[in-house]
């Protein structure tokens, strides 16, 4: 996957989450939780569902390292490969 | 014969709006059966059915606003005979408001008999809101009253755009929901309020090493920890649990803890969890994350909106330290969770670093004082001790 495949996914998932956000509105550096309000439960779905697109099983120890779309693009490509 | 009436769905509701029906006469209804979906402030609500039985008439039409307490439906108990002859209108005087502008909230205009055109309630609703004269259409129903079909067909000029975010969400009206029901609490209710800082490192280090095995569909969120604590809880000191009106305050036998959501765009409900004191904690956490999304898309049940017997408001994972929140009429109680922080902690003679949590009880004055509240929350913290235990 390409770095834009995962971005496409992430955010896919993100605003199916979050259906208020328009993915256009997510900047690279927002923080899910300080800036675009997601609360542990809308997170913990977004994980879920990451998991369930990519195969990718992010632990609790790592939610930070997907706190923003930047970031969260890095680990997952990590991840995958 | 019993006739189903539009349920009032919290403190605050004056009427709702029929949007769905799911049922057609001669069906055979039971209780609990999601009858009809109401649009309301607090976004759609899926009403159930208090009665079993056969549906005999449906009474309302899609788009008819009706106030709290106006038939819906007639239902015929089983083995009830059929009404020999039309069923009696039932008692409920017809709303003659005057006001003809359709504002969103106002309950729909049912015109004076005389000089308005005969019209379906339906065909009303859609040439309100398409700005179309009835008396300028000719009708095709009995006595030429204008039908919902005759409006559709009929040219307007451009839908008047809604401002609601989203389908079954209108955040202003929401706000305003929320003001009465919070206006009404503190104008009513002597709330007293009690804070007490709870060792949360067990709970934490639970959490932690029991997610750490489970893939992320089936891991469990501290928020279900503390609804299952307070839960717990409240079934051990009553006081807190249940609802207060004129008669006074009437203990609840189960718990039927309430969830604050925070919704974005600045709405907020406390949808009901059913007997959360008796749910193992990874069923409660289940139903919680159906009850979150369901929330979220406007889409709850008519109990949920009204069995809540005490409510748990939490900050999350970060934000203040404590919050004492407004309780929620006819409850007698809410408890409100800070962000849980690592503070420096006293172990028997030795300063230890310990995940914590402040949490405080507002409770009503009338039918409680702080000995008990301060019991809940010893109930409470001995309950978050043994997280192994919820």
């Amino acid at each position: 996957m390409t770095d834009a495949d995962i971005r496409k996914a992430f955010l896919e998932e993100l605003t199916q989450v979050a259906p208020d956000i328009e993915p256009d509105d997510v900047g690279d550096d927002d923080h899910l939780q300080d800036d675009l309000e997601l609360d542990s439960m809308d997170f913990l779905n977004l994980v879920t569902a990451l998991h369930q697109r990519l195969g990718v099983d992010i632990p609790e120890s790592e939610y930070p390292k997907i706190a923003t779309l930047a970031l969260a693009v890095v680990y997952l490509k990590g991840r995958i490969s | 014969m019993a006739v189903f009436a539009m349920p009032s769905l919290g403190a605050d509701m004056e009427a709702g709006t029929l949007v769905e029906w799911m049922i057609n006469p001669g069906d055979t209804v039971a209780r609990g059966d999601v009858v009809a979906v109401v649009e309301t402030q607090k976004g759609a609500i899926e009403i159930e059915c208090f009665e079993e039985g056969i549906v005999e008439t449906l009474n309302a039409e899609i788009g008819d606003t009706l106030a709290v307490g106006a038939p819906l439906a007639t239902i015929r108990a089983p083995g009830e005979k059929v009404a020999p002859t039309a069923e009696p209108k039932p008692d409920v005087p017809p709303p003659t408001a005057p006001a003809p502008v359709p504002t969103a909230p106002a309950p729909t205009v049912v015109p004076q008999a005389g000089e308005t055109p005969l019209a379906s309630p339906a065909a009303r609703v859609l040439a309100a809101e398409r700005g179309i004269d009835l008396a300028a259409l000719t009708g095709t129903g009995p006595g030429g009253a204008v039908l919902l079909a005759d409006v559709e067909s009929a040219p307007f000029e451009k839908a008047p755009v809604k401002s609601s975010a989203k389908p079954g969400l209108d955040m202003a009206a929401m706000r305003t929901a929320i003001a009465n029901a919070m206006a009404r609490s503190k104008r009513e209710i002597p709330h007293y309020y009690l804070s007490q800082t709870i060792d949360l490192q067990a709970a934490t280090d639970w959490l932690a090493a029991t997610n750490a095995t489970r893939t992320p569909d089936t891991r469990l969120l501290m928020g279900a920890l503390f609804v299952k604590a307070t839960a717990l809880a409240a079934s051990q000191v009553p006081q807190m649990n249940g609802h207060y009106n004129g008669e006074g305050f009437h203990p609840a036998k189960s718990v039927h803890a309430g969830v604050a959501v925070a919704l974005r765009g600045g709405g907020l409900v406390a949808p009901a969890l059913h007997d959360a004191e008796t749910l193992p904690l990874n069923t409660l956490m289940t139903q919680m994350r159906d009850l979150v999304a369901r929330a979220r898309s406007g889409r709850l049940r008519s109990s949920e909106m009204t069995d809540g017997t005490i409510t748990v408001s939490a900050m999350g994972d970060t934000g203040a330290d404590a919050m004492a929140a407004v309780i929620y009429p006819p409850q007698v109680a809410i408890v409100g969770f800070g962000a849980p922080v690592t503070r420096p902690w006293i172990i028997g003679d030795t300063i230890a670093q310990r995940m914590t949590v402040t949490v405080t009880l507002s409770a009503d004055h009338r039918v409680s004082d702080g000995r008990r509240g301060a019991k809940f929350l010893a109930a409470l913290d001995a309950a978050l001790q043994t997280p192994e235990a919820l």
